[in-house]
């Protein structure tokens, strides 16, 4: 766990007044969780992260990893028990891969044998092709260059990561399948990880807990990524969260077991007779394994269906998804029926955007009534018997 | 051309001592003028110091330093010591700079990773900076190759034998083909310093020539 308490940082101007980077901050970023923290440029976000490995010393106020003040401990053995990944991996540009990511086992001593080994298995536990070992950082994408960056932090197996906006400089696709195996990493590795980005929907998406900075290096807020959706706790951490919360918020709701309605389904070589025969507008195509592939408007089908006839704007949800995913399979479809997918990716049925909206409202009631129970409860233990 | 043939022997044993005149003072800077570098990149007050000191140096008049050099340092005036010093001054006059240039140079999230990584101070420069810094100070290594291998001459001035006699003793002989030899020959030598520092620029950088 690493704890922030009242953690200070101001910094000289030069002319004898001085400026509040971070102001009387305190925050306890779980074991084995993501904490990250968001805020707009200005908000000391960084300045809070580097205080933890000491690349910049807090004014005042304690910071503790496992309950060791991070101020008693030698710099080098803190720094090399923390990994730390930036913005641009910042990697050795002289150095192989391999032995950007043998770096810290090798400044502990590690022998090259040992440290090499354990860095091919994590450069291939990152995603990257082995054969890129040997490669220097100049000849990468910088997508393959960021996971070498956490191949690299991860080499010591440090218990704590801090991580500064590592994926904001490489572009969105790659950045999702970025977070996604970064996700999948920390399912199978548990760090402690404090994590900074700008970005709210990069921060509600990873984070187990957010914690929203304004300006002046003040927490305006510390909440689950669903609670700080639903509930941001003033006007600040409301216009900071941004537009479509409501919308957002329904990703972190699961997805109850609902009826779904069969559908007739076409493939790929299907006749313009047989869609026809169908008798709907839209007629929805699957593959060789079940899988859906999109939508076809019957009245354009001339001889069979082909692949260009497929509509594919349709998202498809999963049946163990989020109502947004459900939702949003129904709103984006152009039938307006909504395609679900099981586990394996085959085809399970449609819903209506009409059949979510009640579950939604449902959920509402429960969570009202929840609250407000809880609320009774903290009343009479209040109230002296 | 038949002078020069006559005269080969001559011309090598020349060449071979101003190139040790020219090339070790290359050296001895290199090793002064990078810990001096590093120094000017720890602080500003250091850095506008230990540059503006270093560059003055270089505007100190040759001959001025090889006649002066004697007294102060309890040397001969005919010891090849002289101009081993005078010139590895120069060297350093044109390194330092360059060197904590070259140190200045790595990129920002490269240093921080470092150092956030626990290298300590020392063993960031050597082990990072010091690396990547390698070919700016290649680069500033050949101008000051290139430019002791010219000062040298002047020292046959004071009679400190090297390619430099061809050009006095030509001119003293009235003999402008004796010159002409001493300029190529000088010329030859520059260029094979210059071809050797980038040859072991390339080899100690393998990783400037990937394609990125």
């Amino acid at each position: 766990m690493i704890r922030f308490e009242g953690v200070t940082k101001k910094y000289g101007d030069g002319s004898g007044g001085e400026s509040i980077a971070v102001n009387n901050f305190s925050l306890e970023a779980p074991t084995g969780r993501i904490t990250v923290l968001v805020g707009p440029s200005g908000c000391g976000k960084t300045t809070t992260l580097r205080m933890v490995n000491r690349m910049i010393d807090p004014t005042s106020g304690v910071i503790t990893i496992d309950d060791r003040n991070t101020a008693d401990l030698p710099l080098a053995e803190l720094r090399r028990g923390i990994g730390y990944v930036i913005q641009h991996a910042g990697l050795f540009p002289h150095r192989t891969v391999l032995d950007n990511v043998t770096t810290v086992p090798r400044l502990l001593g590690t022998d090259k044998k040992t440290a090499r080994l354990r860095a091919m298995e994590l450069i291939e536990r990152v995603g990257l092709d082995p054969d890129l070992a040997k490669r220097y950082p100049a000849q990468l994408s910088g997508g393959q260059q960021q996971r070498v960056g956490v191949a690299r932090a991860l080499a010591a197996d440090p218990p704590v990561m801090l991580m500064d906006e590592p994926f904001s400089a490489v572009d969105p696709v790659v950045r999702e399948q970025l977070q996604n195996e970064f996700l999948r990493l920390q399912s199978e590795l548990g760090k402690t990880i404090l994590f900074v980005t700008h970005d709210i929907d990069e921060a509600v998406k990873l984070g187990d807990q957010v914690a929203v900075l304004r300006v002046g290096g003040t927490l305006a807020q510390l909440a689950t990524p669903a609670q700080l959706l639903a509930d941001p706790v003033d006007d600040f951490v409301a216009g900071f969260v941004g537009r479509d919360r409501g919308y957002r918020a329904l990703q972190f709701a699961e997805a109850p077991e609902l009826e779904l309605t069969n559908e007739p389904t076409v493939t790929i070589g299907t006749s313009a007779s047989e869609v026809r025969a169908v008798g709907q507008p839209w007629v929805l195509c699957v593959g060789d394994d079940g899988e859906p592939m999109g939508w076809v408007r019957a009245g354009a089908v001339s001889g069979e269906v082909t692949r260009d006839l497929l509509q594919r704007g349709g998202t498809v949800a999963s049946t163990a998804g989020s109502l947004r995913a459900l939702l949003d399979a129904a709103l984006s479809s152009p039938s307006g029926r909504g395609v679900v997918a099981d586990a394996d990716g085959r085809f399970a049925g449609t819903i209506r955007a009409s059949e979510v909206v009640p579950v939604i409202e449902a959920r509402q009631q429960s969570v009202a009534e929840r609250e407000d129970a809880a609320a009774s409860a903290l009343q009479g233990e209040a109230t002296p018997a | 051309m038949t002078w020069a043939l006559d005269h080969l022997d001559q011309i090598f044993t020349l060449a071979g001592q101003h190139a040790w005149l020219a090339g070790l003072p290359l050296l001895i800077g290199l090793v002064i003028s990078v810990p001096l570098g590093w120094l000017a990149t720890r602080k500003a007050w250091l850095r506008t110091g230990l540059l503006t000191v270093t560059g003055l140096l270089y505007t100190i008049p040759s001959l001025a330093l090889f006649i002066l050099l004697p007294p102060l340092l309890g040397t001969k005036v005919l010891d090849p010591a002289n101009v081993i010093i005078a010139m590895s001054i120069y060297t350093i006059a044109l390194l330092t700079r360059t060197v904590a240039d070259g140190l200045s140079a790595v990129d920002t999230s490269t240093r921080q990773a470092a150092v956030a990584m626990g290298y300590s101070t020392f063993g960031r420069f050597r082990a990072v900076d010091l690396p990547l810094a390698i070919p700016v100070v290649a680069a500033g290594l050949r101008v000051a190759a290139v430019s002791n291998v010219s000062i040298v001459s002047v020292a046959s001035l004071i009679g400190i034998s090297q390619l430099g006699y061809f050009l006095t003793d030509g001119y003293a002989r009235s003999f402008p083909t004796e010159v002409w030899v001493g300029i190529v020959a000088c010329l030859l030598l520059a260029l094979v310093f210059d071809l050797v520092i980038q040859l072991l620029a390339r080899v100690l950088t393998p990783w400037t020539r990937v394609a990125a």
